[in-house]
């Protein structure tokens, strides 16, 4: 596979608020600490972050509260006027576009889920989701259908009718995506779409969540703070710390590798057999002949009841290519390891 | 330590006031040679609008004139419809404006809401009181609206852009302080006497609560909301339109109802520069002391209120309501004024509500005072002299003879405590400028009889609301009862009280406390319900008796929230005060008053400023401590319980 150019680019990308966060952090320069910006009267919610997310990718921005995440997920749609820094996105700098190209951009491009969901109390479950249709001008009987369709797609058909407040906070989360999908948007952005919402619901719509994408095929952008989401969502994490991006990866180098002592305390308690593959671990072809098989893109965890009656498994690529062995004793160091 | 600080301070300024006077006279009268001759320069200024100001294209009073004809067009047709009628067709009989009220009544909030409001109307049909009852109606549907859209664009315009919001502000914090009189005077002499100056007023008035909801309910459309606007794409004008505006709806609504309210309390006040209806009636009623007639009127009053109050609340909560039965509420509507005419012309009956048919309560009401006169007359007069001698009379004279200069710096040095210098220089300031103009006299009655008729309502409202808070089934009776307390036009609070005691500064008293005690009593009730729940288990756990709990833990949390309401009585009892001028109080209110009957439009605004920078005065310092007392509870950033 080559490595194509990445979907959305960003580059030491700031976001300092205050009256004057431009000159501020022209005096103070890029290792300036947040006392020194407060000092000054001025936060520091953005850090010189890069970032490049490639196409039909999931990448997921996670950090606590506070660290900066939703700020610059605004600051990459430009909700929120970045200081510095550049944004790039179909080989455009964002940050140089008119205000009326980036609204042509957001209208056609981009698509947006809230934490709190943001439905327009006053209107139907139908017509918050041919909203963003609305606003483009489109005829009712042509953005009506496909607002239907998105309905049906989450799984809402027989609810059109509904107010926001008739629904529950899961169906009125499905609403909020329904409507985000329903300009077929090239970039996704899902800010904290799951953390309003009950475990349990949160489990099901991230399985519904996964579901989408595997047919939609979406490049997207999503924000959290929980670590188990990224990880079970996650092509590529990104960990943010006060405003500044701490570590960036696949879940699996973020597990296997943390880069700090602030990753590490997040990755202590994620059991490594649920993130890391079985191209990792195995060996090069031996001499016996399991018959046993396993997907080299598995998870070690699918892999390990089958060595209940196997000692080795043989990994298959995409076409059942054979690419190596899978040992027994290596994955019960790996998930005894911890 | 505090405590010996602030006793070494009184003890000086009470040294001053009762020793100074033969060395420094000037600190107690102002110099006649120093006053202010401000209501010369405003009257003169008025006089130079009206006869020689210009925009060029057109003079000051042809634009005053284009603003009575503008508004005249559509109030003529109000009217028409209502009352009078024009010579081919008749006005809405009574019939047909009951049965519509209650189709209203229906649509928004069901049978019950149809039932109250046509009954209301009917009320008004019954006491005889239809025509001025149609004439007030007839204002409020031409000002409601004009407030309405006038608020809602300058509330907008206040959201988009800050430098305008910075400019209204104090205009409107100083709209809703000074005295409604105050501006009847200028509109008088700018849109002369009649029921358009009336209607004029009447926006005026109501239009500052609308701008400032308005710009509070956008602000308080979640972020959230606005990022979605923008994600979608939205231009400016659908951000506006498509999500601001229908998502601060319910917000707005309570505006509306604000507004209706306000428009009737007005409409009935200007009756004094001629809207006619039934604040005429109650006023005339006044000046020839016919209790029957003003109450009757007032009753009216009351109905019309309830009427409009039930059902503004309740679109603001909109029953969702099918397109179909929609369209069925408009044909119910024609069909009921083609009937209605129909039958009318058949049945003149139908048409005006006939004389037959009235009830009149007047002379029950007039035997009811002449009874309490002839039976109770010593009891009442002894119950008043005995009041006035020991308590008003004394705490009058104790406050006119305080220099003004003392005032002045014992209250900028509890500015300075509260908060600091600005509020000290502010507090110092205003009380200066009262005293320049040379009214200090007058503004002095104007706190005894506020101050005396705040502290009554305190002491029975404070009470009632420590009940009303630990009484689910208590506090929904008290609540019913201070929610229509305060819809009713203040107006009507000076009739029961003049019956029984004729005029005075103590008849005044008991009005203002009967308008003013509503918000005593909500803000004590609302702040000892607003206690943290956990607070008081943890009491109930280490032992504490019920007193202790509310001593020690209800009453000490919920003492910001008292205090906001002692602010609140303080602004009812000074905009009711004014009003009290009708019942002979010789106070700022009566300057007002005067300068009304005379149009003098200086010492109207001048004496109204009075009364304003009183109520700046207040509420600033009292703001302070509730802030101060917050602080210290800890409750200020936001940061409680969560």
């Amino acid at each position: 596979m080559t490595d194509p150019a990445p979907k959305l680019l960003c580059r030491d990308v700031w976001k300092i608020f205050g009256p004057n966060g431009a000159g501020v952090l022209r005096d103070l320069g890029p290792e300036a600490k947040a006392s020194q910006f407060a000092a000054r009267g001025h936060v520091a919610a953005v850090r010189s972050v890069d970032l490049a997310v490639n196409e039909g990718e999931i990448f997921v921005i996670m950090g606590l509260s506070g660290s900066g995440k939703s700020t610059l997920v605004r600051c990459l749609s430009r909700l929120i006027e970045p200081t510095s820094g550049e944004i790039w996105f179909h080989g455009q700098n964002l940050l140089a576009a008119s205000e009326d190209e980036m609204r042509q951009l957001r209208r056609h491009k981009m698509g947006m889920v809230f934490q709190h969901f943001a439905l327009l109390p006053h209107m139907s479950v139908l017509q918050n989701v041919a909203f963003p249709l609305e606003v483009q001008g489109v005829a009712r009987a042509a953005r009506e259908e496909t607002a239907r369709k998105m309905i049906a797609l989450v799984g809402l058909d027989g609810r059109e009718t509904a107010l926001p407040r008739q629904l529950s906070g899961g169906q009125q989360q499905r609403v909020g995506i329904a409507r985000s999908l329903a300009a077929d948007p090239e970039l996704w952005f899902l800010d904290e779409p799951f953390s309003a919402l009950d475990p349990l619901i949160r489990r099901e719509m991230q399985d519904e969540f996964m579901r989408l994408q595997s047919v939609l095929k979406k490049t997207i952008v999503f924000i959290t703070h929980d670590f188990d989401e990224a990880i079970r969502l996650a092509d590529k994490i990104a960990i943010m710390k006060d405003g500044a991006v701490v570590q960036q990866g696949t879940p699996e180098d973020i597990v296997l590798n943390p880069a700090t002592d602030y990753v590490a305390e997040f990755t202590r308690a994620v059991p490594r057999a649920k993130v890391v593959r079985v191209a990792s671990v195995m060996r090069p072809a031996g001499a016996e002949e399991p018959a046993a098989t396993i997907a080299a893109t598995a998870k070690i965890a699918e892999a390990a009841p089958l060595f209940l009656a196997e000692t080795v498994l043989r990994v298959v690529g995409a076409q059942g290519e054979t690419l190596g062995h899978l040992q027994r004793d290596d994955v019960v160091a790996l998930m005894l390891g911890g | 330590m505090r405590a010996a600080v602030w006793a070494a301070v009184l003890g000086g300024f009470w040294a001053f006031a009762a020793l100074a006077q033969p060395y420094m006279p000037w600190a107690f009268d102002w110099p006649k040679a120093l006053v202010m001759p401000a209501a010369k320069w405003i009257s003169a200024f008025t006089k130079w609008l009206l006869n020689d100001a210009s925009f060029g294209l057109f003079t000051f009073q042809e634009l005053t004139r284009w603003i009575s004809a503008v508004v005249d067009v559509p109030y003529r047709f109000a009217m028409n419809l209502l009352s009078a009628g024009t010579a081919e067709v008749p006005p809405l009989s009574w019939l047909a404006v009951v049965i519509l009220v209650a189709l209203i009544g229906h649509r928004f909030g069901g049978m019950r809401l149809a039932l109250l409001a046509g009954a209301c109307f009917l009320f008004v049909a019954v006491f005889g009181q239809w025509t001025s009852a149609m004439i007030t109606l007839a204002s409020i549907l031409i000002a409601v609206p004009i407030g309405v859209v006038g608020g809602v664009a300058l509330g907008l315009a206040a959201y988009r852009w800050p430098w305008f919001a910075r400019t209204i502000t104090p205009v409107l914090d100083l709209m809703q302080t000074i005295p409604v009189f105050a501006y009847l005077v200028p509109i008088l002499i700018l849109f002369g006497f009649g029921p358009v100056a009336a209607v004029i007023a009447t926006v005026i008035y109501a239009m500052p609560p609308m701008t400032r909801i308005t710009q509070l309910s956008l602000q308080r459309v979640p972020q959230d909301l606005r990022d979605l606007g923008q994600m979608v794409g939205c231009s400016r004008r659908q951000l506006t339109w498509r999500v601001m505006m229908p998502s601060a709806k319910a917000g707005l609504m309570v505006g509306v109802n604000q507004v209706i309210m306000l428009s009737l309390n007005m409409v009935i006040i200007a009756s004094m520069i001629g809207a006619g209806g039934l604040g005429f009636d109650v006023l005339a009623a006044l000046r020839r002391l016919d209790f029957g007639a003003g109450l009757e009127a007032g009753f009216a009053i009351v109905a019309l209120a309830i009427a409009l109050d039930r059902i503004s609340q309740a679109m603001a909560q909109e029953r969702p309501v099918s397109i179909v039965a929609r369209n069925a509420y408009v044909l119910a509507a024609f069909v009921t004024i083609g009937l209605a005419g129909l039958s009318a012309a058949i049945m003149p009956q139908l048409q005006t509500y006939p004389e037959a048919w009235q009830l009149s309560t007047g002379a029950f009401w007039s035997r009811v005072v002449e009874w309490i006169n002839v039976n109770y007359f010593d009891t009442l007069e002894a119950v008043k002299n005995a009041l006035l001698l020991n308590v008003l009379i004394p705490f009058k004279r104790f406050l006119i003879g305080l220099p003004w200069a003392g005032v002045a710096a014992l209250l900028g040095l509890l500015g300075w405590r509260l908060q600091g210098m600005r509020l000290a220089m502010l507090v110092m300031v205003l009380v200066v400028l009262i005293a320049s103009t040379g009214l200090w006299d007058k503004a002095m009655t104007t706190v005894y009889l506020c101050g005396l008729s705040v502290a009554v309502a305190m002491l029975i409202g404070l009470p009632i609301g420590v009940l009303a808070a630990e009484r689910d089934s208590l506090w929904r009776w008290v609540r019913l009862a201070i929610d229509t307390l305060q819809t009713l036009p203040s107006f009507v609070y000076l009739m029961p009280a003049v019956m029984l005691f004729r005029v005075g500064d103590f008849t005044a008293m008991l009005a203002v406390v009967a308008y003013a005690i509503a918000p005593a009593i909500r803000y004590t009730a609302l702040g000892l319900q607003g206690v943290d729940p956990r607070l008081i288990e943890a009491g109930r756990a280490m032992g504490c008796t019920n007193l202790q709990i509310l001593t020690r833990i209800k009453l000490r949390l919920a003492l910001p929230e008292i205090m906001l309401g002692l602010n609140q009585t303080i602004m009812f009892a000074l905009s009711m005060l004014v009003i009290t001028a009708l019942v002979g109080t010789r106070d700022l209110g009566q300057e007002v008053y005067i300068a009304l009957t005379k149009a003098d439009s200086g010492r109207g605004l001048v004496a109204g400023l009075a009364v304003a920078f009183i109520a700046i005065i207040a509420d600033r310092l009292i703001g302070a401590a509730a802030a101060r007392a917050r602080a210290g509870l800890g409750l200020g950033g936001g940061g409680d319980g969560t």
